[in-house]
């Protein structure tokens, strides 16, 4: 698109360029850098900083000192901890043993990957550096189904690795259903459209302590605002938070609560800021509702969509007040995510082990983002 | 019957299908409601009526009463209120503001210039830095080890780097700037903490001011990525074809067009900044304490303070929905109908 603008800049040069049209030929030519170069230092500075810093923490032991503290170098014994020592179980589960159907999933999901690789190699164009990320890919999500279909039944416990996974792929999915549902319902020409807008946006403003100081408040069974169902029921003594995926479940439901909104309001702009006339001349040709949303709307909306579950994955990867607040992460470690892990070890004084949890997390989310970027993104909006 | 079912244009629905929309919206606006009508009454109730079970409807249920209200806003915690209410006003605005300048300008470069950063470049600036940071860590003050270090960084970047052709595009710079926010907040407070130490800026605006910034700025420049790339090229092309910079074609005709944008990524930065609790709690203290931070004290040894948490959260939601009020009439259809075409 740049190339457009740029060949057409010589037609503007001026006959007998005058001092002050040369220093303003050269600021428009500076204009790239300009543009983006506050950006990048504000970035660089703030943030290449905490991440190398974390990552030495994370490679270290932190010992009250003498007049302070000090950091032990210990190489990677903290990741070794979390994969092979005494958090294993913490952070990746508990592996319940084999059983023919595990096999069986497992072994689906391997016939997935393997024609995934298949489909690749098959293609015309290879490169090694697609080849690589792609095998690196196929490991990754052979290993994660792997714990997975061990830990999910049986006598299985989900790690915090597998709740937050949870926690981020259920959330997202439910977010933009509802969030794309309403934006479409609150873009058509109602009376009272705007109210509902309003509306809709409110869980998003408030604090994220405060929604969970809330959610505690409606999920209690005896003092909250649902007893006389749970009495109706026959559950008062039945407490969601001794139940694993009842606890999972609360703060499922209250997270998508909260960030439904986060999707309402960027697809709303998204529908309102496209061009009215396809759809206007759609309706006089007598397309319906969904085939009008298939080929015009949905297009239009698509990138959008891509760049919001983008950035909700990576904030959702990042949940730590919810379980925090609503059941302590409990029943015992069942409803932790990653980060509320990474702040256990931090309120233990392991600083070290709690920045190897974020590091690991952070692995995580770049493996998800790289994919969902690379693959995911790439291909849905080349597909248009 | 089949006049039930058809909408006359392309965005008025049907009869039968504003019946259906206005079922689930208003079941939709009711599932928001309610939990805050909860929160409303909560702020009306003593403490005993909240230990004493459920009651919906103050006067018939139960007698409400304003302790709560007066604690906080006149009482005992009035003052810390006042305080922490007006740094909230000051540093959530000023950042959210900051960063969708500097965001939306870097979003506008990433989509309409194309820069090919060295990969050459980006390995000797990482080391250079590590080697800046060391040499801090060893003692070496951090003016001069930082001077060291660029002009390090500059040499090599001259000699060595411009043998190395491989560039990275405008894509990779996008995702690099993004996971700047993949790292969990909990690992990166501690670092951020002893560099506004150092810098002497702990428990000020401009710490935590800044701080939101960087964090924000990847969510900005992803956001307006899209809504500038739906700008038409061919009204920059005419504008360029007019004379016009392109500092001039980037605010008189990008940044009005991208107004629905803007609104929508301003308000959810504002929110973000509003309503920010871990970096706050670390960086500032008595001077520039935000609201979050005194939600949170209300679950105290006595057990959480409901009443009082419910007031607090109630008034800190005001100035958020009062600008959403204000700000939702601009993200709204029509903007760039007929640009194109004029």
């Amino acid at each position: 698109m740049i190339s457009e603008l740029d060949t057409m800049s010589p037609e503007l040069e001026e006959p007998q360029p005058t001092r002050l049209h040369t220093v303003i030929a050269a600021a428009d030519r500076l204009a790239g850098s300009v543009f983006i170069l506050p950006t990048v230092l504000a970035l660089l500075l703030l943030s290449i900083f905490p991440l190398l810093a974390s990552l030495y923490v994370s490679l270290a032991r932190f010992k009250i000192a003498k007049g302070g503290f000090k950091l032990e170098f210990v190489g990677l014994d903290n990741y070794k901890k979390l994969f092979l020592g005494p958090e294993r179980t913490h952070f990746l589960g508990a592996f319940a043993p084999s059983t023919p159907l595990t096999w069986f999933l497992f072994a689906v999901i391997l016939v997935a990957l393997a024609f995934f690789l298949a489909q690749y190699l098959l293609k015309a164009r290879i490169s090694l550096g697609g080849l690589i990320g792609r095998l690196l890919l196929a490991l990754g999500l052979a290993g994660l189904a792997w714990m997975l279909v061990h830990t999910l039944w049986n006598d299985g416990r989900l790690g915090t690795v597998s709740t937050t996974l949870v926690y981020v792929f259920v959330g997202i999915f439910f977010q933009y259903i509802l969030g794309l549902g309403l934006a479409m319902l609150t873009v058509q020409n109602l009376p009272g459209r705007r109210f509902f807008r309003v509306v809709f946006l409110l869980p998003m403003m408030i604090t994220p302590v405060g929604v969970a100081y809330m959610f505690r408040m409606l999920t209690d069974t005896s003092k909250g605002p649902f007893t006389p169902i749970w009495q109706a029921l026959g559950l008062v003594d039945f407490s969601w938070v001794n139940n694993a995926w009842g606890a999972r479940t609360a703060i499922l439901i209250a997270d998508i609560w909260q960030w439904t909104p986060f999707m309402f309001i960027v697809l709303v702009a998204a529908l309102e800021s496209q061009p009215i006339e396809p759809l206007e001349a759609a309706t006089v040709d007598g397309a319906n509702g969904w085939q009008i949303f298939q080929h015009i709307t949905w297009p239009a909306i698509l990138p959008v969509s891509m760049t919001l579950i983008l950035i909700r994955l990576i904030e959702a990867f990042k949940i730590v007040d919810l379980p925090n607040v609503m059941t302590n992460g409990g029943p015992g470690t069942a409803t932790q995510s990653l980060t509320y892990h990474a702040f256990v070890n931090w309120r233990a004084l392991d600083l070290g082990g709690s920045a190897a949890v974020a590091y690991m997390l952070l692995f995580l989310v770049t493996f998800f983002g790289m994919i969902f970027v690379n693959l995911i993104r790439g291909r849905v909006v080349e597909a248009l | 019957m089949k006049r039930w079912f058809q909408s006359k244009t392309y965005n008025t629905p049907s009869p039968v299908g504003k019946i259906l929309s206005y079922l689930i919206l208003g079941f939709w606006a009711l599932l928001i409601l309610f939990p805050l009508y909860w929160l409303i009454i909560t702020s009306l109730k003593i403490s005993s009526q909240v230990a004493e079970g459920p009651f919906y409807l103050p006067f018939v249920d139960f007698k409400p009463s304003l302790d709560a209200w007066k604690y906080i806003l006149v009482g005992d915690l009035s003052n810390d209120t006042l305080r922490t209410f007006k740094n909230t006003l000051i540093v959530a605005p000023t950042s959210a503001l900051l960063a969708l300048i500097l965001g939306s300008t870097a979003a506008y470069a990433l989509v309409r210039f194309e820069y090919r950063p060295r990969v050459s470049a980006i390995f000797t600036f990482i080391g250079c830095l590590a080697l800046g940071v060391a040499a801090i860590f060893l003692g070496v003050p951090w003016t001069i080890a930082l001077a060291v270090a660029a002009a390090v960084f500059i040499i090599l970047l001259q000699t060595i780097g411009r043998r190395f052709k491989r560039a990275l595009g405008n894509n990779d710079i996008a995702f690099w700037m993004i996971s700047q926010r993949m790292l969990p907040p909990i690992a990166v407070v501690i670092p951020i903490y002893i560099l506004f130490q150092r810098l002497h800026l702990l428990d000020t605006y401009t710490a935590l001011i800044i701080t939101y910034v960087t964090s924000n700025l990847p969510i900005v420049i992803w956001l307006m990525r899209d809504y500038v790339s739906t700008i038409p090229i061919e009204l920059e092309e005419c504008a360029a074809i007019d004379g016009a910079s392109r500092y001039r074609i980037f605010w008189s005709i990008v940044l009005p067009l991208a107004i629905p944008g803007l609104v929508a990524t301003f308000l959810f930065v504002l929110v973000f900044t509003w309503n920010e609790y871990l970096l706050a709690l670390f960086l500032s203290s008595a001077n520039s304490q935000t609201l979050p931070l005194v939600i949170a004290a209300q679950n105290a040894t006595r057990g959480p303070q409901w009443w009082n948490m419910s007031v607090l959260i109630l008034i800190m939601i005001v100035p958020v929905i009062v600008i959403a009020i204000v700000l939702e009439r601009y993200i709204t259809r029509g903007l760039l109908i007929g640009a194109v075409k004029g």
